[in-house]
């Protein structure tokens, strides 16, 4: 995810928690916040993730206008069906996610996020046919261009859909 | 709540249940909080009927995040120093996951204790949805 500006702000932080079942109250308690050793409401581990919600381009968000993939009428709302591309997995599966944390990200902070294309490898999976594994790597830097957190993500494209643990990475 | 070096062995096992019946809804709220729409995890027509599943499924970054909160419970509040998991088995809706870390070395880098820890998370059959590792800072 490539956003010039991610803003991390408390209210989305209070949303992700919730989305993941977390009620520490660091994610959404200012006054309580101040009492910890951050001493602010940070960003869970995995927050940085909801930088899609900033970057512009972002392709697995419904743009004003454009036609979404998802159920509607049909059960696509693509009128020109892609025949290429593997088993209508839309965009691919996540096979694993890496973080590197520099320091944890506070409300309030600023951050940039740069993504560039790492390593890329096929192989041959039980149940999904080919799979063609590619990582990405994304940098976010703070307002004062300091390296927070160090994201590593793998995807991976299947020929078929592959809901068998045996088709998983390396 | 903070772990100190001193209380801790490698083996020592840490497990919290993260989610009990996984509802559409919560993974619906996933979506809007982490802005990913993918139609697969909230879009049951569209997953059964097009793209070939037999039901919608969680995202596995949704996985990772419920799995972080055992982690922060476990090691406290902002003292991940790197996290790292595979998404070895789908999560579909009704799942109930149980998240453990097992410490696996304490060792000093530059002054500071780091505790290192493999993690996996297990479905309510038993089977692994998620492995990783982690580290975390000391007192």
């Amino acid at each position: 995810m490539a956003a010039d500006k991610f803003p991390i702000q408390s209210g989305h932080i209070m949303m992700f928690a919730r989305a993941v079942g977390d009620a520490n109250a660091i994610y959404y308690d200012e006054d309580y916040a101040t009492t910890t050793e951050p001493g602010a409401i940070i960003a869970p581990p995995t927050f940085v993730q909801s930088s899609a919600q900033f970057d512009p381009n972002y392709f697995l968000r419904p743009k004003i206008g454009e036609e979404w993939f998802g159920s509607a009428k049909g059960p696509t709302g693509i009128t020109k069906r892609e025949t290429s591309g593997g088993g209508g997995s839309g965009g691919g599966l996540h096979a694993e996610q890496h973080y590197v944390y520099h320091r944890t990200p506070k409300a309030g902070d600023v951050l940039t996020s740069t993504t560039k294309p790492g390593k890329s490898w096929e192989k041959e999976g039980k149940r999904g046919g080919k799979l063609s594994f590619s990582e990405t790597v994304t940098e976010y830097r703070d307002q004062n261009g300091e390296l927070v957190v160090t994201a590593t993500g793998l995807g991976v494209r299947t020929e078929r859909p592959a809901t068998s643990a045996d088709d998983t990475a390396k | 709540m903070t772990l100190k070096a001193s209380d801790l062995k490698v083996g020592d096992t840490y497990s919290e249940e993260v989610c009990r019946n996984l509802s559409r809804t919560q993974i619906v709220q996933y979506a809007g909080a982490s802005g990913d729409y993918n139609p697969l995890h909230s879009d049951e027509i569209f997953t059964t009927q097009i793209a070939g599943y037999p039901s919608v499924f969680a995202h596995g970054m949704l996985t990772m995040g419920m799995t972080g909160r055992m982690l922060t419970n476990y090691v406290g509040d902002g003292r991940l120093t790197r996290y790292g998991v595979r998404f070895t088995s789908q999560v579909f809706p009704g799942a109930t996951l149980t998240a453990t870390a097992t410490i696996t070395a304490i060792h000093d880098e530059g002054g500071v204790k780091i505790a290192d820890m493999d993690i996996v998370t297990t479905d309510e059959a038993g089977t692994k949805v998620l492995t990783g590792s982690a580290a975390a800072r000391l007192d």
